[in-house]
């Protein structure tokens, strides 16, 4: 197989856009899909500070490269969970990506500066794992990326992340969860921009990028992550994927074109009845908001 | 050949050469949920895998922290 671009050999098959690519041609094609998706969004400005959230694994890694490539003003945010061996090793893996690039790395620790950790924190507050961690980390992007005086917080995002997210929003039509299921979503009182800058690459082609380029990510899983309803969700999407290539392209950017314009409104109607925290001063719907009440029950009950 | 496979990691000797569709195929391994790795770069479904080749598999689903 040749690449596509320069006839040399190829490293990479994509299937969805019937393409081989060689590593250089192949890493160019990501970088660009990167700025055309930073451009079409309006995510960034040229002299906006943006803090990418890190979590050592390859989507995160992989976008924090590129956007330093991209010569915008990214640092790093790792939020260490307290999830055992994974938490620890992890943290190596975005440290040392931190330090290869001499970029600057903000580091959280849930169990250090809040005192308390997913696993206990979710047991406490009856919540599921991923359901106590997930509010944690919305919560603590905002609140970093305010107090470092960042203009946007970027996350990592994949097209198969955002398909898999969606169809889980369109089997119940959550009409909430669909008008907040947006590439970016503007600042607000209390709120800093939020860009998804890799949804147009799908999570084969993040890994793929970071293999090729040496950037040494943590392959393990999250221990807390099986059973997850979002791997389900990949799972049927990569079958359909399998028989016709470019469907999780279609189905995202057809949502995103054609019927996000639609509910934005019910999820920009939600945000103007938002208050903030009394604690934490964080825009939350009334009275405390879930990751001051998350923390308060984790320490309550040791 | 040594196959590496990770979550869990576990090391398999497949007999080469063998292209590396085939060896996907043979251990009924979905191409577009893996990547494979030899000598640190990404090889091609059509490429041929000899029988000293040492090589990873490595899936790329991640489990969705979203
Ligand atoms: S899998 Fe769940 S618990 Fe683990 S890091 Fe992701 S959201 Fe958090
Ligand atoms: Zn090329
Ligand atoms: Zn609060």
């Amino acid at each position: 197989m040749r690449c596509r671009v320069c006839r040399q050999p190829a490293v990479i098959e994509i299937r969805r856009h019937n393409a081989g690519f060689c590593h250089e041609c192949f890493a160019k094609h990501c970088r660009d899909q990167v700025a055309r998706t930073v451009e079409s969004y309006s995510m960034l400005s040229g002299d906006d500070r943006v803090l990418v959230a890190v979590s050592g694994g390859k989507d995160s890694l992989a976008l924090w490269d590129i956007l330093l490539r991209l010569g915008y003003q990214a640092d790093g945010l790792y939020i260490g969970l307290g999830i055992g061996d994974y938490s620890s090793e992890s943290a190596g893996y975005a440290r040392r990506f931190a330090a290869s690039r001499s970029a600057r790395l903000v580091e959280v620790d849930l169990p250090g500066d809040f005192g308390f950790d997913i696993p206990t924190g979710s047991r406490a507050a009856k919540r599921a794992p991923c359901s106590a961690c997930g509010l944690s980390k919305r919560h603590l992007f905002n609140s970093e990326a305010l107090k470092g005086g960042y203009q946007a917080i970027a996350t990592g995002h994949n097209l198969d992340d955002e398909a898999a997210v969606l169809l889980g929003n369109v089997l119940r039509w959550d009409l909430a969860y669909l008008g907040r299921q947006q590439p970016v979503l503007a600042e607000g009182t209390g709120f800093v921009r939020k860009i998804k800058p890799l949804v147009r690459l799908a999570e084969r082609e993040t890994a793929a990028y970071c293999v090729l380029e040496g950037i040494d990510y943590i392959v393990e899983e999250c221990p807390m992550s099986a059973g997850n309803r979002h791997l389900g969700y990949k799972e049927l999407l990569n079958g359909v994927e399998e028989t016709s290539p470019g469907t999780k392209t279609a189905f995202l950017f057809g949502f995103l074109d054609k019927v996000a314009p639609l509910v934005g409104q019910v999820a920009a109607a939600e945000r103007e009845s938002l208050h903030p925290c009394p604690i934490c001063a964080n825009p939350t719907v009334s009275g405390t908001c879930a990751f001051c009440k998350l923390a308060e029950r984790a320490s309550s009950k040791p | 050949m040594k196959v590496l496979l990770r979550n869990p990691r576990r090391a398999l000797e497949v007999p080469g050469p063998v292209t590396v569709a085939s060896l996907l195929a043979h251990l009924e391994i979905s191409r577009e949920a893996v990547l494979v790795i030899v000598d640190g770069t990404l090889v091609t479904g059509d490429s041929l895998l000899d029988d000293s080749a040492s090589v990873e598999i490595r899936p790329v689903i991640s489990g969705g922290c979203v």
